[in-house]
Order: structure tokens, then sequence, then C-alpha cells
């Protein structure tokens, strides 16, 4: 198929025809579903919040099922696709493999996500996100997201293909490049997750069409964490190429050591899997053994791994900033960073309340016996709040600053609500994570509708601070909704109203990626070595919380009624 | 050599790794060892591990045993929403006692000493449910065809409630049930 090659002239990025189309359809899509999403998330807190209690119950467990689905699913998906085809076709200069199946996969992608939510308003299949057997849903709604994995499945096999083409073709000289490593990373993650996905959504489609007659409750859970959570790790691969992106385009950094970045990555393909046995932790059916094993990642390497990464990206910065001249002190680096870049402030935002946050708090949460205290509460929502938003959808937003100017030839509108959306939106994200975090503590449920227990037999009564602590969940919540809203508003119209920028000139033939481009001698440094003690000092407050925090978890175990 | 470009280094993988990055590593896979080892070190010396004692079973079977358990082992009963009678089954000391889950129900209401340890046999009739014992702020998966019997042991004397954590539908944040301890 004839394409056409276009070099931005303002990043020198080199975009295939087909893929750069591909990039922004997806993207646009993840952008619809991260609105649907962002609309039911507002109603959910303004429900969640005690003195608001805005939904009755079965329209709040309708609109949290389609919360879950659309932004879990849908909109990480559809923005993660723009991201392969880009960490492929443009990084590596190369045309797209098999075009046409990439459409087509997309487009497969759009009907499953429209099936599923269809099912979802209809209002037969509020059986959340996980869609935990026996509960059953519609028919559409497990063929929705069954078509939407087989989409995205072979979005990745194009992926594949891409970088196949690209070693064939010759367009890279050498290794490929790290961020596009990460890609890859997800990439097999993906494949891993949605096969398991496959394995069990199949079946329940099946039962739930009364062809198959009983699907095992605790298997049911197991296979389909294989997906659930699973599917958060690709995230976390990607999110984490983006940092360093992100770091490579704003700095012109590179990382401290190509093989210790690698190997991170790698630890994830190795070990990520296991994570299904985070949900199953307070199961009957799965034995001690078998829980520490998996929930450690097999002995914590994949954790390993992140810290190597929450290490060498705000490493490679501060590497950058200090060959720039910002050598006074430990953070002369990070107090003259470009606060004033959205693209710098989130992603920055992004790796701190990752890490802090999301990290500490998910290591905690997967301890086998700590678990107990924490297994469905708010404290889980809790987490991946502060992984899967202030992690990955704000590496997602910040990226996006740097793309529409160079994917969609626009310049961003009203800069000065861009300069401080992440800020809006990481900051009251990370403390709604804390007070979700903090309620959960206090014992209070997720997925549940009424503190007040209306309708029980019994009575009991929350603490006061767990009132405390769902309130500050409802302001924190509409805050951050108000700051993804205005990164919608912002996107939108700058794609509808923003200046249209020069796209470059376009060409027959693809540039192949010379030895020593003008990007790439802007950063060659050579051997020169660049110690880095602003991130050490970083990484050992990280390191001391997280010690802290682990052992204080031990001590609230210790204190409550004996069990074996 | 940036990271969206392929490594100016060739042979990358030959580049020595610097100290500090050595360190860092060290340290996540200490520590790392450190958090796989309290797990174990929890199983041997920890005073709070779940059971890994569980059956499959059938609702059927499960409501027979519970039935059974309750016959024999009501001590009173207490007046639900409708004026229903809700039985209040003492647990033997050091003995087996049932709880259903079933939508939107815990039953029957327990009695348990403090400091006695029991063997509590927990399954769903139905969906899955979750077992959130506040505010001692316990909380274990229920799953219907599994019967999981966990041995608990009261520290503290009060009343307590099982929130249901796990949702089961328009009723969920109904479903409250309660344990006395003595």
């Amino acid at each position: 198929m004839a394409t056409t090659y276009r070099t931005c002239p303002v990043s020198g990025l080199q975009f295939e025809d087909q893929a750069e189309k591909l990039m922004r359809w997806n993207a646009v899509a993840g952008v619809l579903a991260l609105l649907a999403g962002g609309i039911t998330a507002l109603l959910v807190i303004l429900t969640r919040w005690p003195a608001i209690k805005l939904l009755p119950a079965d329209q709040f467990y309708l609109i949290l099922t389609a919360h879950g689905v659309d932004m879990l699913i849908l909109w990480i998906i559809f923005f993660e696709m723009a991201v392969l085809y880009f960490a492929s076709s443009t990084l590596l200069r190369c045309r797209l493999a098999a075009p046409k199946v990439a459409w087509a996969a997309f487009w497969l992608m759009v009907v499953g996500s429209i099936m599923t939510n269809v099912a979802i308003f209809q209002g037969e299949s509020s059986v959340m996100f996980t869609s935990y057997v026996p509960m059953q849903a519609a028919p559409h709604f497990y063929l929705g997201i069954i078509l939407f994995a087989v989409g995205a499945l072979i979005g990745c096999g194009i992926f594949f293909g891409t970088l196949v083409i690209a070693k064939r073709e010759k367009t890279y000289s050498g290794s490929i490049p790290l961020v596009t490593f990460g890609a890859l990373t997800a990439a097999i993650i993906a494949t891993f997750t949605i096969l398991a996905g496959a394995g069990i959504l199949l079946p329940t489609l099946l039962w739930s069409v009364g062809i198959i007659k009983e699907i095992d409750a605790q298997l049911y859970r197991m296979v389909w964490w294989g997906l659930g959570h699973s599917s958060q790790q690709i995230n976390v691969s990607a999110h984490v190429a983006i940092w360093y992106l992100i770091a490579a385009v704003v700095f012109g950094a590179k990382p401290l050591s190509e093989k210790v970045s690698r190997f991170a990555f790698l630890l994830y393909i190795l070990f990520l899997q296991l994570a299904s046995a985070h949900h199953l932790l307070s199961d009957p059916g799965m034995s001690a053994e078998w829980k520490v094993l998996n929930t450690s990642y097999f002995m914590y390497f994949a954790v390993m791994a992140s810290m190597i990464h929450g290490f060498t990206v705000p490493g490679a910065v501060e590497a950058a900033q200090r060959r720039k001249g910002y050598t006074n002190g430990l953070f002369e680096w990070l107090r003259k960073a470009p606060w004033g870049n959205p693209v710098f402030s989130g992603m920055f935002i992004s790796l701190v309340s990752f890490g802090f946050l999301g990290g500490i708090s998910g290591v905690v949460l997967g301890t086998e016996q700590i678990n107990m205290l924490m297994h469905n509460t708010f404290y889980v929502p809790g987490h991946f709040h502060t992984t899967v938003v202030t992690g990955t959808t704000l590496a997602f937003m910040a990226v996006t600053y740097l793309l529409v100017p160079v994917l969609f030839k626009r310049e961003m509108i009203l800069p000065k609500l861009c300069q401080i959306q992440p800020y809006l939106f990481g900051i009251s994200m990370s403390v709604l994570g804390l007070v979700m975090m903090g309620a959960g503590t206090l014992g209070v449920s997720r997925r549940h509708w009424d503190m007040a227990f209306s309708g029980a037999p019994f009575q009991y009564e929350w603490p006061g601070a767990a009132y405390l602590m769902m309130g500050l969940t409802g302001i924190f919540g509409v805050i951050a909704v108000i700051g993804g809203g205005l990164w919608i508003l912002l996107v939108v119209g700058s794609l509808l109203f923003g200046k249209k920028l020069d796209g470059g000139k376009v060409s027959d033939k693809p540039t192949p990626l010379p030895a020593n481009t003008q990007a790439a001698s802007a950063v060659a440094h050579g051997h020169d070595h660049v110690p880095v003690p602003g991130t050490v000092v970083l990484a050992l407050l990280l390191f001391v919380c997280f010690v802290l925090y682990y052992f204080v978890n031990w001590k609230y175990l210790s204190e409550v009624w004996l069990l074996s | 050599m940036s990271a969206i470009l392929p490594p100016s280094e060739r042979l990358w993988w030959k580049q020595p790794i610097d100290k500090v990055e050595w360190a860092w590593i060290a340290i996540a896979f200490v520590w790392g060892m450190v958090m796989f080892a309290m797990m174990i070190y929890w199983h041997i010396y920890g005073k709070q591990n779940l059971s890994n004692e569980a059956y499959k079973t059938t609702p059927e079977m499960f409501a027979a045993k519970a039935e059974k358990f309750i016959a024999e082992n009501t001590i009173r009963t207490e007046k639900g929403l409708n004026g229903e009678d809700i039985p209040v089954a003492k647990v033997p000391a050091g003995g087996a006692g049932y709880l259903i889950a079933r939508l939107w129900a815990w039953y029957p209401i327990l009695e348990l000493e403090k400091g006695q340890t029991y063997k509590i046999h927990l399954s769903s009739l139905d969906y899955n449910h979750g077992f959130s014992l506040q505010p001692v702020n316990i909380n274990i998966q229920v799953i219907p065809g599994y019967e999981h019997v966990v041995k608990m042991t009261p520290t503290k004397e009060g009343t307590y409630a099982i929130v249901c954590n796990e949702y089961c539908g328009i009723g969920h944040h109904s479903m409250l049930g309660r344990i006395y301890v003595k």
C-alpha cells in the first residue's frame, strides 16, 4: 500500500500517514471513553459523599460499572494503542505493518466499546468491572469486552509486525530505543493478559446464553484477575516508557544505563503476570504458599523493577540538567526544571504520586496477611487511583500536551490553563487517593451505596473519622473531576480551535534514522559520568517511607483478633 | 543516546553500571527479600494468618450443615426488621460455628467468648460476598461452592458488625450481620 511520510518541523519526528491517522483516531476514541468515565466518576463521587448521596442504589451500581469499564479498559487501552503505534512506526521511522488490519482492529474495539456500554446502560449488567460469576450480565456485556480485547490483541500484533519490518528494512541501526523497548514490554504483557481474558470471558459468554451450565466462582476470580490485574501492568510499562519519553524530549535526557533500564523492563515481563494473586489473598481456594509466592511477584522482582525505574527516570533528568549547568546543591536541577511546562509537571507529579502513594500502598496491600486489613475496603480503589490515575492517566495527559502540536498539528489553546491542569488534577487525585486509603484503613467498604446501612436488621455506626474521610473524598473527587474535565476541554478545544501548525514536508519515502541525527547530536554526551545526588536523596526518602509504612501495617495487623 | 533513539553505544550491554545504581539495585533487592521473608516469618510466629482449610461444597450441603448447627446451638432469638426471628447461636468454646452469607443477610447471629478459639465455617449460598468484621477490620472473601474454615480468637468483648464488602446486588448495603463477644 502506497503511503507517505511527514517530518514534523517542531520535533523532527517522522510520521507515516496510516500510523499517524490510527494514532489520532485511537487517541480520540480514548478521550471519548475518558469523557464517559469522567461523567460517571462525578456521579459515583456525589453518591458516595455521605452528605449528598445523589443516586438511588440501582443507578449507583450501574454508573459504577460504567465508570470502571470506561476508564480501566476503554480509555487506557485506546490510548495505549496510540502509544504502541507511536513507539513502533514513529520512533523507528517505519511504515506500519498491515494498516488495513490495524483499522479493522480499531473498529472492532469501537464496536466492542459501544456494545458493552449499551449493555450496561440498558440496566441488566450492573455487575461491576469484575463481573464475578455467578452474578450474570447480559450476553452482549461480555461479547463487547471480548470484541474489544480481540481488537487490542490484533493491535499488539501490528506493533510486533512493525518492529519486524523496521528491523528487516533497516530503518534504524543497533537496538531499538528504550521507549520502544518499554512499549514492547507493554505489548508482550498485553498479549498474555488478553489471552487470560479470553480464557475466562469466552466461557462466561457461553454461560450467559445457557450453553455452559456452571462456572466455578473461585476459578473465575483467578483467571479473570489474570486479565484484570495484569492489564494494569500494561499501563505501568506504558507509562514508565512515557516517563522516559518525556525526559528525553523535554531535557534530552539519556537513560543512566540502558542495561539497567532494559533489565527492569525485562523483570516486568517475567514477573508481572503473577499479579492475579493480589486479589485472591483473602480467598478460600488457594494455599498460603501459592499466595506468598505469587503476590510477591516471585520474591518482589517486579517491585524491584519499579524501584529501579523510580530511580533511573529522575536520575536521567538530573543528569541532563546537571550537564546544562544546574549543579548547585542537591536540588537546583529540580528547582530549575520547567515547572510551567505541563508535559514536565504532569510527568513529574505522575512519577512522585505513583511511587510514594500507588507503589507503596500496592505492595502493602499485596502482602498476604496484611491484605486481610484492606481486602475489598475503600483502600483498594484508593490504591489504584494513585497508580492507574495519577500514574498512567496523568502520564498520558502529560504526553498529550506534546502530541497535540506534533501529531494533530494544532497549538494548544489557553496556555495558562494548560499550565495549571496537571497540578489541579494530579494533586487533587493524589489527595483523593490518600483519603480513600484512609477511609479503607477504617474499614469502609468499596462498591457500597450506603454507609448508614438503611434497611439492615442491625445498626453499625462507622467512626466519625470515616465520615470525615468520605466527605474529603467527595470534595477532592469533585476537584479531580474538574481537573480531568479541564484536560478534555483543552485537548478537544485545541483540536477544534487551536492555531493550525505547519505539518512539515511530506515524502513518499521514509528517511531512516541516521546514525547521528540532529536530535541525537544534541544529546550525545559520550561516556561522561554525572553523579545524581539529588535523586539518591529522593530515592532514600521513598525507601524510608516505604519501610515505615510497611511495618506500621504489621503493627495494625498484630492488634486484631487472632486468626489461624 | 536518548531514550527515543537507538542506544548510541551499539554494545550498550557492555557499558559499566555506576556504583550508585548498583547500590540502589542492591537496596531494592534486599528490601524485596525482607518483605518476602516477612510473610513467611508471620506464618511461623505471627498470630494473624488466614486459614488454609477449605472444602468444595454446594449451597444445599452447606445450608444443611448450618441449619443443624443453628438447631443445636440457638440460645435465644432477636427480632428482624419485619418482626421475623433471627436465631442467636452460641458457638461451643473450641468448637465449630457456621455462618451463612446469602442475599442479603449474614445468618445466624453468632455469640462467642473472649479468648476462646473457634472454627467458623464460612460459605455463600448464591453470589460472592465479603466478610468484613467491624470495627476490628478483618476482611475475608466468601465464595459460593467453597467452605472456608477460619480459626478465630476474639480478643475483646463487644458487639461486632459483619459488613458485606463484596458487591452482591441491589440490597448489598443492607447486608449487615452481628457477632457478640461476651
